[in-house]
């Protein structure tokens, strides 16, 4: 399952990135890495993109860009 | 410690408070918003404590230290190669363990550091208790725990500074531990430290981590430095491989694993456990400002209070400081040589030029100062990140960004807004490919000075239907500014680099007065120093290309007869009137000049009493000339008055036809004349031409060159009517089609200096200003030559153009995105 399946208020655990070179490496920078817990608040008023919660602070990410990151529920 | 000098750089992640320290150490202003990436490039300051010079340079916030970024280039290669005496690693207390991240990749790189643990005040409002004795223990360097835009902390930030800064150790820096990635760095360093050059300039670990991470420009040192770097780079390669295939991983991907994970015993060992986690303010307020109804909506209200602030109320501003700007020029005036009877100094003339092509920016000042006051808090308070969620939908599929959406509003996507700040605010989009798309395309959108042409030709042309015209020309060119984004992002701006959008939503901030002002003031001031020194050279230049090369002789000696006629025709009149005596020889000259202040005086004053002041002032002044011009009842001087009023007027025929010819035979005027026969399929004669051609320089000034070319017949005749008669032949298509040009006119000078410090390149400042005209000239023909093969009205072209971009719009929206991402 990957992010951009998860609906708001679902929570999850960070499995695997699939993206590579520039994507990947911001994903990592930004703080997401497998093993970490995160949970999607919620999606922009026309859907796209989508924010998350994770340790404390909040990313909003696109869903075309969310697609990389392999989740698994919580 | 005395005397000593320090090179200080300030490093972080991006909006964890370096610009508020950097602000706090050396005393300057620079620009601090709540959000992310505001700092592009590095910025300098100093200050000196307890006998300690210290340089400081302001490094962009970035969240790594790879290659991919040019921030991430920029604060890497500082770092690298000016050597630094000291670093200070501003981290976010309330944020640590993402921060650490950084911390780690700071310190393989061998620099001396400081830890500013700061935000302290919101991680003890989020009960985030950390110990940061622990912490510096844990790390090997010193940690200062800094709230400081409050001030608190920043005395120990500055001993602690002088304290690394002065000693002469390095101290032996923490390591992490990277498992089963540590005998491959091992082997790889020694691999590359035979060579000796390496090792001394570039910390060999760091080299060594970076190389197996792949990163581009640590190869490219490898290359440039190294005696044999086709080998060295083959075993590298070789190594990467092996431990993929070895470990399932990629090798960047477990190295940044591994430093979260040491990240995240550290945070944990030295933050004690919180009791509840309740859910923060800034969240509780984002589900109603990001909220799927209230959020757009919300959206539109904060817009529609900075249009309104800015742009309706800065204008009523305008009306109370433009008296002192037509003040200035008065002053000016008064310093000049007075006008001849027909021939007018060119000093005069061309300083007066000079006073009203600044005088005509510089009144957008009140404008300007409201409007970057409602930025700043804008960007002060965390909504920007929010305008990119709730639009980022919209915008991506033209290629844009969510970040797009203030660059565009100050534009003007409606009416009335203004390049320059929109293309500055442009700096702020992570997006190279967006960025650009949006700088290039914000010129399109309606700046108040296009709005008065539009004004003009709605008035003559589209009389009865004002209402629908206008709203066509506000919202046409959103429609012609997304699919032109669009397509410059598949093709010209195709190789551009794009970045993924995954954004900081910060917490929310309450704005302080002081940071607020002074952003509008400093960034008024860049307006000024920046744009108002080379718009003032064009101002000259256009002023040169209007007025020369002149009159030719015949011409001028032709006017001089006719200037004789009329003066001998006055003299001639008045022979036996006893008032002759006091218009004889240059006193002539001083009763036209005094009449005209008369006139003028007499327009300004308002009510009764003013009225009757200015007479006593002119009465005491000049008894004799007050008589010619007011005479009341005395006959005598009611003829003078007579005869010269019909002097006056014929003095003004003679300087409006000289206006004319002289620019009918100017420089301008010739290339005006020289396009006629290709823009006549635009429906542009040469009039329209010279009156675009001299917009350049500022928008506003088509109108009134278009008011210099159509004389006036009637006195205080307004310019539609004189439009109207002068040109038989205009109609509404020729309207409709100067109108759609003037929204696709090249960016202004201020704008295009604005496009090239944004892009840093002359390139596109040129490329911004082509485009627009070959679009510009596509459109026009096209509705004009189109229309008129097709027998349209005007209203009917207008109609099927708005149907014709509505489509293109909606269209291309559904075109897919390439990007370069993944
Ligand atoms: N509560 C609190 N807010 C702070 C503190 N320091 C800075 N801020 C606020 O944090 C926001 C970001 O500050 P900046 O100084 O612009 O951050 P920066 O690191 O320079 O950001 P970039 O240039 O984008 O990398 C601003 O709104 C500051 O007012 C602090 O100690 N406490
Ligand atoms: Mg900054």
């Amino acid at each position: 399952m990957n992010l951009d399946d998860l609906r708001p208020g679902s929570e999850c655990l960070v499995k695997r990135l699939h993206a590579h070179d520039k994507l990947g490496q911001r994903l990592m920078d930004m703080g997401v890495y497998p093993g970490l817990a995160m949970k999607v608040i919620r999606n922009a008023p026309l859907e796209d993109p989508m924010e998350l919660e994770l340790d404390g602070y909040y990313l909003s990410i696109r869903h075309e860009e969310a697609r990389f990151v392999e989740v698994e529920r919580r | 410690m005395r005397g000593k000098k320090a090179l200080l750089a300030l490093a972080g992640q991006p909006n964890c408070g370096k610009s508020t320290v950097f602000n706090a150490l050396t005393g300057a202003s620079q620009h601090v918003a709540n959000y992310p990436g505001v700092t592009v490039e590095k910025m300098t300051g100093s200050y000196r404590y307890d006998g300690m010079k210290v340089e400081v340079v302001d490094l962009p916030g970035t969240y790594s230290l790879t290659s991919y970024s040019p921030e991430e280039r920029v604060s890497r290669s500082f770092l690298l190669h000016d050597k630094p005496s000291v670093v200070v690693n501003v981290a976010d207390a309330s944020n640590l363990k993402r921060h650490l991240y950084l911390t780690f990749q700071l310190m393989e790189m061998g620099v001396p550091l400081v830890v500013d643990l700061n935000m302290m005040d919101v991680a003890e409002k989020r009960d985030i208790d950390i110990d940061t004795q622990e912490l510096s223990r844990q790390l090997g360097v010193p940690v200062v725990p800094t709230a400081i835009k409050q001030g608190r902390g920043k005395k120990e930030l500055f001993k602690s500074i002088n304290s690394v800064a002065g000693s002469e150790r390095s101290p032996e820096p923490f390591h992490v531990d990277y498992g089963s990635m540590e005998p491959y760095l091992t082997e790889i360093e020694n691999e590359f430290s035979k060579n000796g050059v390496l090792s001394k300039d570039y910390p060999g670990r760091w080299l060594a981590i970076k190389l197996v991470e792949g990163d581009n420009e640590a190869r490219k040192l490898i290359r440039e430095h190294h005696s044999t770097p086709g080998k060295v780079l083959e075993f590298i390669e070789n190594k990467r491989q092996e431990f993929e295939s070895k470990h399932n991983e990629k090798p960047e991907r477990h190295i940044a694993f591994s430093r979260y994970k040491v990240a995240d015993t550290i945070s944990r060992s030295c933050i004690k456990p919180r009791a509840v986690s309740k859910q923060p303010l800034s969240d509780r307020a984002d589900a109603i400002i990001c909220h799927k109804f209230l959020g757009p909506l919300i959206l539109v209200g904060v817009i529609y209070l900075l249009y309104y602030l800015s742009i309706v109320q800065g204008y009523n501003i305008t009306n109370y400081t433009w008296p002192l700007l037509a003040k200035i020029r008065s002053i000016t005036e008064s310093f000049l040589p007075a006008p001849g009877f027909i021939d007018t100094p060119l000093v005069r003339s061309m300083t007066l030029w000079f006073v009203d092509s600044i005088n005509a920016l510089l009144n957008y000042i009140p404008i300007f100062f409201i409007l970057f006051g409602l930025i700043a808090i804008l960007e002060d308070s965390g909504y920007m990140p929010r305008m990119a969620f709730i639009l980022d939908r919209i915008f991506n599929r033209y290629g844009l960004h969510g970040q797009s959406t203030l660059p565009m509003v100050l534009g003007g996507i409606y009416i009335g807004g203004c390049a320059v700040p929109g293309v500055m605010s442009c700096k702020g989009i992570p997006c190279e490919r967006a960025r650009f798309a949006t700088i290039l395309t914000i010129p399109m959108l309606n700046c108040l000075a296009k709005v008065p042409l539009y004004v003009l030709m709605i008035n003559i042309y589209f009389a009865e239907y004002k209402g629908p015209a206008m709203f066509f020309i506000s919202t046409i060119s959103l429609l012609m500014v997304l699919p032109v984004a669009k397509i410059l992002t598949r093709t010209v701006l195709r190789n551009k680099d794009t970045s993924p959008f995954i954004m900081e939503m910060p917490p929310y901030h309450i704005p302080t007065i002081r940071g607020v002002l002074g952003r509008a003031v400093e960034r008024v001031w860049i307006f000024i120093k920046k744009i108002i020194t080379i718009v003032a050279v064009i101002a000259i230049v256009i002023f040169i290309l209007l007025q020369f090369p002149g009159l030719s002789d015949e011409r001028k000696a032709y006017y001089d007869t006719e200037k004789d006629r009329a003066i001998a025709g006055f003299y001639q009149k008045i022979e036996e009137n006893p008032y002759a005596e006091y218009v004889q020889g240059g006193n002539l000259m001083a009763l036209v000049l005094y009449w005209d202040k008369y006139k003028n005086a007499k327009m300004m004053a308002k009510g009764k009493e003013a009225a009757s002041a200015v007479n006593e002032k002119f009465k005491a002044e000049n008894p004799a000339f007050f008589t010619i011009v007011q005479p009341k009842r005395d006959k005598e001087a009611k003829s003078v008055n007579k005869a010269f009023k019909k002097l006056f007027s014929a003095r003004k025929k003679l300087l409006r036809e000289i206006k004319k010819e002289k620019i009918d035979n100017s420089f301008l005027g010739r290339i005006g004349r020289a396009m006629e026969p290709y823009t006549k399929y635009a429906g542009f004669n040469w009039r329209v031409n010279v009156s675009l051609l001299a917009s350049f320089a500022a928008k506003e000034s088509s109108v009134a060159t278009l008011g210099a070319l159509y004389e006036q017949e009637v006195e205080g005749e307004s310019l539609e009517t004189r439009m109207e008669k002068g040109e038989k032949g205009f109609t509404a298509l020729h309207a409709l089609a100067l109108m759609l040009f003037m929204v696709l006119y090249p960016p202004c000078v201020a704008t295009s200096i604005m496009v090239k410090i944004q892009t840093g390149q002359i390139r596109w400042m040129i490329f911004s200003m082509a485009f627009p005209i070959v679009l510009g000239t596509c459109v026009a023909t096209l509705i004009f030559s189109g229309g008129t093969a097709l027998g349209l009205t005007g209203l009917q072209a207008m109609i099927a153009f708005y149907c014709l971009a509505l489509a293109i719009t909606i269209g291309t929206g559904f075109i897919k995105n390439k990007s370069k991402t993944t």
